[in-house]
């Protein structure tokens, strides 16, 4: 069994709480058809979003090093990361030479790919997130299982237990809002503390070197106007190229996202404070690569709103961890392969091909289509599983060859009909696990057909 | 007007009355239909699990059996999306542009070819109707929720063609019943359970049947019915509108 299905099959385990799951990603997808439906142009909004985006990446060059130029003349310093590697050495050099040590940190996907908090703590820094979330799971040790809300997968109990445990709650008090200031209050103290603030980045602007970061809780600004220096991770493609395009994308950020019209706070962060610092790093750790590939590269159009993990029949009932990727759901299905083929083949089969995340995506991503083609991919490197395979060449045989099909149809139906037990071993069947067989007739159409139309 | 009828393999072999139905239909309609005797499959399960290459033998065998025909008709959107899709004919690319564009999914035929507006037929059910995403979103058989766009949808007009039956949607109307293919295999837990939840949202709705352009759809659902020991019964989209009026 692949990784994906095992631990969707775990997942499933306990199906009240797969139906919680599924049914409050649901009501999110709702949220954003009803907020989509309110703009009459939402369909046009997503071409332009798509087109800009195309636009951009074919010439990721020149914006980037416009994007540096702009930045370095706000007094902004610019650091260029090749991998994940690079991009953590980076953060750690700059906390070496300021002497932080109190570090705070407002979402960012690009951090959680790179490992960034594990890094850190093994040179003895504690990151704090601050996003609620990210607080969450943090303190349970766990990834995040989704890219907008990283603790979707976890009910109030669960937090409540856990801010008993580390943050000293009342034990079974699950009030919403008395767990809300707890964190609060914990997080509070943590922001007046802090030296550094790392943030994410939503889009970088290159004509004037701003970053905007788009967040619902205000943790991005605490964090930077707390902390004297500002480190903010993106990865190449979060650039557009001007201001006038940044409505398109935040009109239909939060909307895709949540059903907001927009997110409470849409920070720039331009320039330093007085007296502070704010460093941009700039990553592509396989970006370029997936740039260079041609049925792929349109995935880095993503400005990682998460409608397609909403919107996904398997992702609701499997889970944000069953994909074991910092961007699970679709999206994270096409982006993954990039940079593990091998670690993430399972990936591109965890679907339907039922098209649902193309349809949402916001930049009109062609996802089921790319899960198509990386399955494609899979197979040629020599990833798809032994039995798979044989049974795949022996399937292909038969159907290349009608007498043969033929037969094998007309004895597969006689050898059910005679010997019904034979599918029905749950063990080596997983069809009849929790499904009845069809019936097998004993004509097929051909057979009905030569003996009614063709006298 | 000659048209191929193209039966999917596992309808076939394990559905021939949704291919008589299909056959009948387009009969009454007025079609002259023939059914090419050495045909098999359009390559799907290769293809969707990864091993398009191995699908050329099966490209070619269609080829053989459905050149010249002015239109293919198939009761399955999945079936006909993929031909349309990725139907290859190495060195004659015209004949496979040709071949590609003059296949067509039964109701879409029946819509757009034929323009029926009228039907003798006669269902007194109450009929739940399950979307299936290939016909759907592929094929463009129906609006989708996720879009914003106008409302429309061929099998439904099609259906309320037909006396005496009582249409209703499920309340998440477009959702993936988790058939997938390989998949129903592969990923045998969240595809049962996208299947029973589909069933669930019928059954809220008191449906007698659930219909469907895609019959593949409807051996998963049905495989959980009759499980279940449910009295909810499935039927192709084809098998009603060729039901005869009293």
């Amino acid at each position: 069994m692949s990784l994906h299905a095992e631990l969707a099959e775990q997942f499933n385990a306990d199906e009240d709480r797969t139906n919680w799951h599924d049914q409050t990603l649901w009501w999110v997808r709702q949220k954003r058809d009803l907020s989509a439906r309110q703009l009459p142009e939402w369909e046009q909004l997503r071409q332009l979003a798509s087109d800009i985006k195309a636009h951009t990446l074919s010439n990721l060059d020149q914006y980037l090093e416009q994007f540096e130029r702009q930045a370095n003349a706000n007094g902004v310093t610019v650091h260029w990361a090749a991998t994940a590697e690079e991009h953590n050495a980076v953060v750690l050099e700059l906390l070496q030479k300021n002497q932080l040590q109190h570090i705070v940190k407002s979402k960012s996907m690009l951090t959680e790919e790179c490992h960034l908090n594990p890094f850190l703590k093994k040179h003895g820094y504690e990151v704090v997130d601050t996003d609620l979330g990210e607080r969450i799971v943090q303190l349970r040790n766990e990834p995040p299982s989704h890219i907008v809300l990283p603790a979707i997968h976890l009910k109030k109990a669960d937090v409540s237990e856990t801010f008993h445990q580390h943050l000293h709650t009342e034990a079974g008090n699950e009030d919403p809002q008395y767990l809300t200031h707890a964190a609060r209050l914990d997080l509070r103290k943590k922001f007046i503390e802090a030296d550094c603030a790392i943030t994410g980045v939503n889009f970088a602007i290159a004509e004037n070197g701003a970053v905007v970061v788009c967040t619902n809780e205000g943790n991005a600004d605490m964090g930077v106007h707390s902390a004297r220096l500002h480190i903010a991770c993106m990865g190449i493609e979060k650039i557009i190229p001007r201001m006038a395009d940044l409505g398109v994308f935040t009109r239909l950020l939060a909307r895709s996202a949540t059903g907001q019209s927009i997110t409470t706070y849409t920070s720039h962060f331009q320039k330093a404070g007085p007296g502070k610092e704010m460093h941009i790093v700039i990553v592509d750790n396989g970006r370029s690569r997936q740039l260079g590939r041609a049925d792929f590269r349109n995935s880095l159009k993503c400005i990682r709103c998460a409608a397609c993990f909403n919107t996904c029949p398997v992702y609701r009932r499997s889970g944000g961890h069953s994909y074991h990727t910092a961007v699970a759901g679709p999206i994270g299905s096409i982006l993954n392969p990039n940079n593990d083929l091998k670690a993430n083949a399972d990936l591109p089969f965890a679907s339907t091909l039922c098209g649902s995340c193309s349809n949402v995506c916001p930049v009109k991503i062609n996802i089921h289509e790319q899960l198509w083609k990386w399955r494609q991919v899979v197979v040629k490197e020599g990833y798809a599983e032994p039995a798979k395979k044989a049974g795949m060449s022996a399937m292909a045989k038969l159907f290349a060859h009608p007498a043969l099909f033929r037969l094998a149809g007309s004895a597969g139906r006689r050898m059910m009909r005679w010997f019904p037990a034979l599918a029905k071993q749950k063990k080596f069947n997983p069809w009849y696990k929790q499904r009845e067989m069809p019936e097998p007739p004993a004509d097929s159409f051909r057979d009905w057909y030569l003996q009614n139309r063709k006298k | 007007m000659k048209v191929g009828l193209f039966i999917p393999c596992y309808i076939d072999q394990f559905y021939p009355q949704v291919a008589v139905a299909t056959l009948e239909l387009l009969e009454r309609l007025g079609c002259e239909v023939h059914y090419p005797l050495q045909q098999t499959c359009c390559g799907q399960p290769m293809a969707n699990s990864g091993f398009s290459h191995l699908s050329q033998g099966c490209d070619n065998n269609f080829f053989r059996n459905f050149e010249g025909y002015d239109y293919i008709v198939c009761p399955s959107g999945s079936c006909t999306l993929h031909v349309k899709e990725h139907f290859q004919q190495p060195g004659n690319e015209q004949a496979a542009v040709h071949l590609r564009n003059s296949v067509y999914e039964l109701t879409e035929f029946l819509t757009d070819v034929l323009q029926v507006t009228s039907l003798e037929a006669e269902y007194r059910h109450r009929v739940g109707l399950h979307v299936s995403c290939h016909g759907q979103r592929g094929l463009h058989l129906s609006s989708m929720t996720e879009t914003m766009t106008p409302a429309y949808s061929k099998p439904e007009r099609l259906l309320s063609l037909v006396d005496g039956l009582e249409l209703v949607y499920p309340d998440r109307p477009d959702e993936c019943c988790g058939f997938g293919g390989t998949f129903c295999v592969f990923e045998e837990a969240v595809s049962a359970k996208m299947g029973k939840d589909r069933i669930r949202e019928h059954e809220e709705k008191d449906v007698e049947v659930i219909t469907a352009v895609d019959m593949s759809c409807l051996m998963h659902l049905e495989g959980i019915l009759k499980r279940n020991g449910s009295k909810v019964q499935v039927k192709h989209i084809a098998e009603i509108l060729n039901s005869p009026s009293s």
